[in-house]
């Protein structure tokens, strides 16, 4: 065996493995995620650092795609997915939406202020967090045009919403503003229906699901949150932008 | 650097006048596999077990690919083949573990890359070739095909192929969550339906990959499996 293959003695070739094993210790970190008092708050981390993500891949100019009528499901095809009850039994006679915060013009707003409002009508797809989604037709006022009539401070951070049952959301400025965001009161050219959130909700084409309250009955301009929404509340991702 | 084969010895003492006898040659072995790469292999090991477990528990909040009214389920996965217990749950383990499985990825992929080690495991089409007699000899019907390189076709074709099935998997994932801001991505995949039956496939892909690295990790035995733990191989038949 004269040739140039370099030589090694065993015991040191055992020692040069043992040490290229122990080299891969900081494997074992992830270990960290089995322990029980660790893994809730690095989980929690983990879903912080996605929703940071998240509000950064987030572009205020791009649009949720616009669908064709012909693709839009047919309106009983349309899922109600209340977490709690169909209807919550909102007087719709004597309705009106309460604004506070950072406004201007804050009180108590009659629906018929808001559809006075430019009326946007739009096929959006509506994407629930279980996986599932649906193409349906949305009408109602521009969040933002909503905005300038109550005096919104839009360098605030967020906006909250209460509803008429116990749901309760928020939602970041930059996609309050976005051009697709509307204060819902029509579906498929039609008043809202009870199931569906009358007389107003959101409608946010690049959120998901849950972040769509219904039957809204408060609206707070604010730069600090308390609770963030029902389900966030509970380990849902706080952003989630679509 | 991976490739360097020495000769392991062991020394026989001194002759009675004194002199180092020649040193017994008891085996050889190669440097196969760089640090970098089996850091990646077994922190990324780990993820894809967390992203296919989540994946798996996210499903099943909606298990179908069709419309939600009504509503036709594909299958019912077990809870228990599941990880994260409930969807909110899932989704922290998701949304957390993809980024330590898209880091590995991007680690592996960069170091492969600027080292120069990815000749050692992409497939081209030198390798062409080789991989008929390579395919006949897994079935029994030739000869091993005499050993060049620490991977023969087969093994080139297959690990590239899973690596090419890892970054779809990414993208995939990506249309998924992020539909809007990656509408052209899931234009490509033919819409946000086929995107999410794209992400469904490749999973499965990337598992029956998995399935038969595990069943040659067994059949080449115990210095093989050592190798991407140290780095080195013993006896190689190269």
């Amino acid at each position: 065996m004269k040739n140039n293959v370099p030589q090694m003695d065993e015991k040191k070739i055992q020692g040069v493995t043992r040490r290229q094993l122990l080299k891969l210790t900081p494997v074992l970190a992830l270990g960290a995620f089995a322990i029980p008092g660790l893994q809730e708050g690095l989980l929690k981390k983990g879903l912080g650092f996605s929703d940071w993500a998240s509000a950064r891949l987030f572009r205020a100019g791009h649009p949720a795609t616009i669908f064709d009528d012909s693709e839009l499901a047919p309106f009983e095809e349309f899922p109600i997915n209340g977490y709690d009850v169909d209807d919550p039994g909102v007087d719709l006679e004597n309705w009106k939406l309460t604004v506070g915060g950072a406004v201007q013009k804050p009180g108590e707003y009659k629906l018929s202020q808001v559809q006075a409002l430019p009326r946007i009508r739009q096929n959006t797809r509506h994407i629930c967090v279980e996986g599932w989604d649906v193409i349906g037709r949305f009408g109602g006022a521009r969040l933002s045009d909503f905005f300038t009539l109550v005096g919104a401070d839009t360098t605030a951070r967020f906006i909250t919403v209460k509803c008429a049952d116990d749901y309760y959301e928020s939602l970041d400025m930059a996609t309050a503003l976005h051009p697709q965001t509307l204060l819902c009161y029509e579906m498929y050219d039609q008043p809202l229906t009870r199931e569906h959130g009358a007389p107003l909700r959101l409608q946010i084409p690049t959120k998901i699901g849950y972040k769509q309250a219904k039957y809204l009955t408060e609206l707070k301009v604010t730069n600090v949150l308390d609770k963030v929404g029902y389900w966030e509340d509970q380990g849902y991702s706080s952003f989630y932008g679509l | 650097m991976s490739g360097s084969v020495v000769e392991i010895i062991r020394p026989q003492g001194k002759t009675a006048d004194g002199d180092e006898k020649e040193p017994l040659v008891v085996g050889r072995a190669v440097y196969e596999h760089p640090y970098i790469v089996r850091l990646c292999h077994w922190v990324n090991t780990v993820a894809l077990f967390v992203m296919v477990g989540s994946g798996l528990q996210i499903f099943r909040a909606f298990p179908s690919f069709g419309a939600k009214i009504p509503q036709k389920d594909l299958l019912h996965w077990p809870r228990a083949f599941a990880i994260g217990g409930w969807l909110g749950g899932a989704l922290q383990w998701h949304l957390t573990f993809m980024w330590i499985y898209i880091a590995t990825g991007g680690l592996y992929l960069g170091y492969q890359i600027f080292s120069g080690n990815y000749h050692q495991v992409l497939f081209t089409r030198r390798d062409i070739p080789g991989v008929w007699p390579m395919a006949k000899h897994y079935f029994f019907l030739g000869e091993r095909p005499p050993a060049t390189e620490v991977y023969n076709p087969l093994q080139k074709q297959a690990y590239t192929t899973a690596i090419i099935l890892g970054g779809l998997s990414v993208l995939t994932g990506l249309a998924v969550w992020k539909p809007i801001q990656f509408s052209w991505m899931v234009w490509m995949m033919g819409g946000f339906h086929y995107a999410r039956i794209w992400h469904f496939a490749v999973m499965w892909a990337i598992l029956f990959f998995v399935l038969g690295h595990l069943v040659m990790v067994i059949l080449h035995g115990w210095n093989n499996f050592m190798s991407m733990l140290t780095g080195w191989k013993k006896d190689p038949k190269c």
